[in-house]
């Protein structure tokens, strides 16, 4: 009854997360491998940030499975079409989040409205019967609608609604609890039973802090369950100017900032470290070349080489309409060469490194008792000085995601970020940036972008740095790449 | 070191060539002149006549690299590689589609893009090596701990959020500053107040954290431990000696960033409605002028050139264990 359908960035999506499995597997078999990430898995805040990440990984990839819903012949369908006809499809595409939230997404408003409004935010002009025209705020079509009497129900209701959500999400946490405890029991042969065990983590004296997990886990229930409850009846961070819920937007935005911040850093990584070690390897005129290469593209300031390749690509995509059916298709398209180019201009910096890294690395016995073997070069890259400088590269992309989610924010307020159609953090806060100055206020698009925003930065910035600190202490990535960030605020 | 500055210059002038190239291709072979008129022309059915008349118009009736209707030299300078792309090695570029002249435009808006990053650059420098200093000379205590935290919890918001909330504070509650705008002069003090601290609060966060781990890998060097030996002060031993050798790196890695000042910042020129370069290159990409944008494209090329060469010789004359080779 549907067609899947896989666009450029969701299969680069499932490509990027068969490689971490991959990876993981390989990881789980070696144990010089293993143990840095035993180190972070140590680290308290680390593995908070983790579990909020995954959380957000999860909105993000139920996102990222699209498909068409088959249209269904107005009438007596099975009578009308004719047997093995083609069914079909809506030419819009939806992701599994779609449907889940549809309840969200479908029922609009005019315009603004706060958050858990029943009542819109400006006055209007009605007539009531019996009264006449009379100017006051009406009620929203479904902000609310289920209350008879919004002025009096109205506080009740929302408290109700939050107790029974915090007592339903402190039931399901505890179920989660105790799966989850029984789950990692193996873990941990060194407690008898699984009642010693649940007692050491309820005094955090587990060496992987299970306590801050399930705390975590903890504080996540109780913000989405009830919130999930509250979205039944309201709009829980209220609507924007054209009555769309700021908690969907929200909500889709996610992806946009995931495929961002870890697509782009895909794209690029197979030429950085190509490129960084070949330079450092063999030295010489292919070392004169990819320096200057890299010096080239370097010279020119991140936001306008990426805001000039933007505008070209938007000429040459309203030259060619015929390659994009469906708009989804189109921004889709648009956010691929937006990573494609981001990546373009952040690759120099992990190049450069793993440049000076290979360029130590070749003048150690190892590599020079392989060149004696006769060992070919290829070989050598791939076998001696790939694995060494693997940390680099892990480093790199933990810490380049969260500036990179920071970049599209600003790109798409300069307007050379993702197309316009596609729901993001820039898009909401470039429709929002003049709302601030409207009287009354409207703060919570703006506040919602923010706050999702910096939730998602700040687990991923906490998490990168276990990450960086377990590996290599010693490695100092600078923060070029966040070049873009600091632009913005400067 | 003459020959090692000499050998500098030349390779930069090289990239130059490089940057140019790169432009030259992306404005001009990808996005074909035709491709711009028919931008700027509007719609998707516009006639051959209209597009030879606006190239004619703005000069872009030329072959790409080479004339082969022209006679002698002209064979060469009458394409538009010549007359578009290497001009502006003499940095002439021509007009903007308004029919302005760029260079003057560029020459007049240098001016309050500096007065923006210039205070952005040296009081934010100075503001940042003081916290990092204050975390680093209180090392492992929770003076330390907490000020590593608010610099990851600083560096997680987005630079829009400082701006915006900046404003709504600064200028629209407590009414301290007019919310945006600009005059020249004396008067630029209360439109430059908000965006200069808005500015430097927003690169608090990972400049500091990056200056106070330079701190601290200073303070685990040899020397550091001879001093203490001596039986010097560890106040004396930080100050004197640390600081010194810390801000080499810090001083010059800094030392790229001055060409650009006179960029200024895109996000808060705009914002703030500062008549800067940043703020002309945002118009020109919303007003889709390519004429504007390959200028600044080159622009700040050359002065991040320039920034490498200044932080190479930098190099030269503070540490004296960079060779020339």
């Amino acid at each position: 009854m549907f067609l899947p359908i896989i666009l450029w960035t969701d299969a680069l999506i499932f490509v990027l997360l068969a490689v971490i499995a991959a990876f993981a597997f390989y990881a789980r078999q070696h144990e010089h491998l293993r143990a840095p990430w035993r180190r972070v898995a140590q680290t308290p805040a680390a593995v908070s940030a983790a579990v909020v990440l995954l959380a957000f990984v999860a909105v993000g990839f139920l996102d990222s499975l699209h498909f068409r819903q088959a249209i269904e012949p107005a009438g007596n369908a099975e009578a009308k079409r004719p047997a093995g006809a083609a069914t079909a499809y809506a030419p819009e595409v939806k992701s599994v989040l779609d449907v889940a939230l549809a309840h969200l997404s479908s029922r609009t408003e005019r315009t603004y409205s706060a958050p858990l409004a029943t009542h819109a935010y400006a006055k209007e002009t009605m007539e009531v019967p019996g009264r006449g025209q009379v100017r006051d705020y009406p009620r929203l079509r479904n902000g609310g609608a289920h209350l008879k009497d919004a002025e009096t129900e109205w506080g009740w209701d929302i408290l109700l609604t939050v107790f029974k959500g915090m007592g339903l999400a402190l039931f399901a946490w505890s179920i989660a609890a105790f799966l989850l405890l029984i789950a990692v029991k193996p873990t941990a042969p060194a407690y008898a039973s699984i009642g010693a065990f649940s007692d050491a983590v309820w005094r955090g004296k587990t060496v992987v802090p299970w306590r801050t997990v399930l705390i975590t886990l903890g504080l996540i229930f109780l913000i989405v369950v009830p919130a999930t409850l509250l979205a039944r009846g309201y709009h829980v961070l209220g609507t924007d100017k054209v009555g769309q819920d700021v908690l969907f937007l929200s909500l889709k935005s996610i992806r946009t900032a995931l495929v961002i911040g870890t697509l782009t850093t895909l794209v690029m990584l197979p030429f950085a470290v190509l490129f960084g070690i070949m330079a450092g390897y063999f030295c010489g005129w292919i070392d004169d070349i990819i320096q200057y290469l890299y010096t080239t593209l370097n010279s020119i300031p991140g936001v306008l080489l990426i805001a000039a390749a933007v505008l070209v690509l938007q000429v040459q995509m309203e030259a060619s309409p015929e390659l994009f059916p469906t708009t989804a298709q189109r921004a889709d398209f648009r956010l691929l060469f937006l990573c494609i180019i981001l990546g373009v201009t952040s690759w120099t910096g992990l190049c450069r490194l793993l440049r000076g890294e290979a360029l130590k690395l070749r003048e150690l016995e190892y590599v020079q008792a392989a060149q004696a073997f006769g060992v070919s070069h290829w070989n050598i890259m791939l076998r001696h000085i790939l694995p060494n400088v693997m940390h680099i590269v892990l480093i790199s992309v933990v810490m380049d995601f969260s500036g990179l989610v920071l970049a599209e924010a600003v790109l798409s307020y300069v307007g050379v970020g993702v197309d316009p159609s596609m729901i993001s953090f820039g898009t909401m806060i470039n429709a929002a940036r003049l709302e601030m100055g409207r009287e009354p206020m409207v703060w919570w698009s703006l506040a919602s972008a923010f706050m999702f925003m910096l939730v998602l930065v700040l687990a991923a910035n906490l998490f990168a740095d276990a990450v960086r600190d377990a590996f290599d202490p010693r490695v100092r990535v600078s923060p070029r790449n966040r070049h873009m960030a600091e632009a913005a605020a400067a | 070191m003459t020959a090692y500055i000499v050998r500098r210059c030349l390779y930069a002038v090289l990239i130059l060539i490089g940057v140019n190239l790169i432009t030259f291709w992306l404005f001009f072979k990808v996005n074909t002149p035709d491709d711009m008129a028919r931008m700027q022309l509007g719609a998707k059915r516009v006639t051959a006549e209209a597009i030879t008349r606006w190239k004619a118009e703005h000069g872009y009736d030329k072959p790409l690299i080479f004339n082969a209707e022209a006679a002698g030299m002209s064979r060469m300078t009458d394409t538009l590689y010549f007359q578009k792309s290497l001009e502006m090695f003499r940095f002439n570029f021509g007009q903007s589609d308004d029919g302005r002249d760029i260079s003057h435009e560029i020459q007049t808006r240098m001016w309050p893009s500096l007065a923006l990053a210039l205070p952005v650059f040296l009081i934010g420098l100075a503001a940042y090596i003081s916290f990092a200093l204050l975390m680093a000379f209180f090392r492992a205590t929770y003076i330390d701990f907490w000020g590593v935290v608010l610099c990851i919890a600083m560096m997680s918001i987005s630079g829009l959020f400082y701006i915006i909330g900046g404003q709504y504070l600064v200028a629209k509650i407590w009414s301290l500053v007019p919310i945006s705008g600009y005059a020249p002069g004396i008067d630029a003090a209360k439109f430059l107040f908000l965006p200069v601290l808005i500015g430097i609060i927003g690169g608090i966060g990972s400049s500091a954290r990056w200056y106070r781990t330079i701190f601290l890998e200073e303070v685990s060097r040899d020397y550091v431990r001879t001093a203490r030996a001596k039986g010097l002060a560890e106040t004396t031993v930080f100050f004197r000696h640390v600081l010194k050798n810390a801000m080499i790196p810090i001083l010059t890695g800094a030392v790229v960033a001055i060409p650009l000042l006179f960029m200024g910042s895109l996000i808060s020129e705009s914002f703030f409605g500062i008549p800067g370069l940043g703020s002309y290159t945002i118009e020109a990409i919303q007003a889709q002028d390519f004429g504007v944008v390959r200028s600044m494209v080159f622009i700040g090329s050359v002065l991040y050139i320039l920034g490498l060469l200044l932080t190479d010789i930098s190099y030269t004359l503070v540490d004296p264990r960079v060779r020339f080779e």
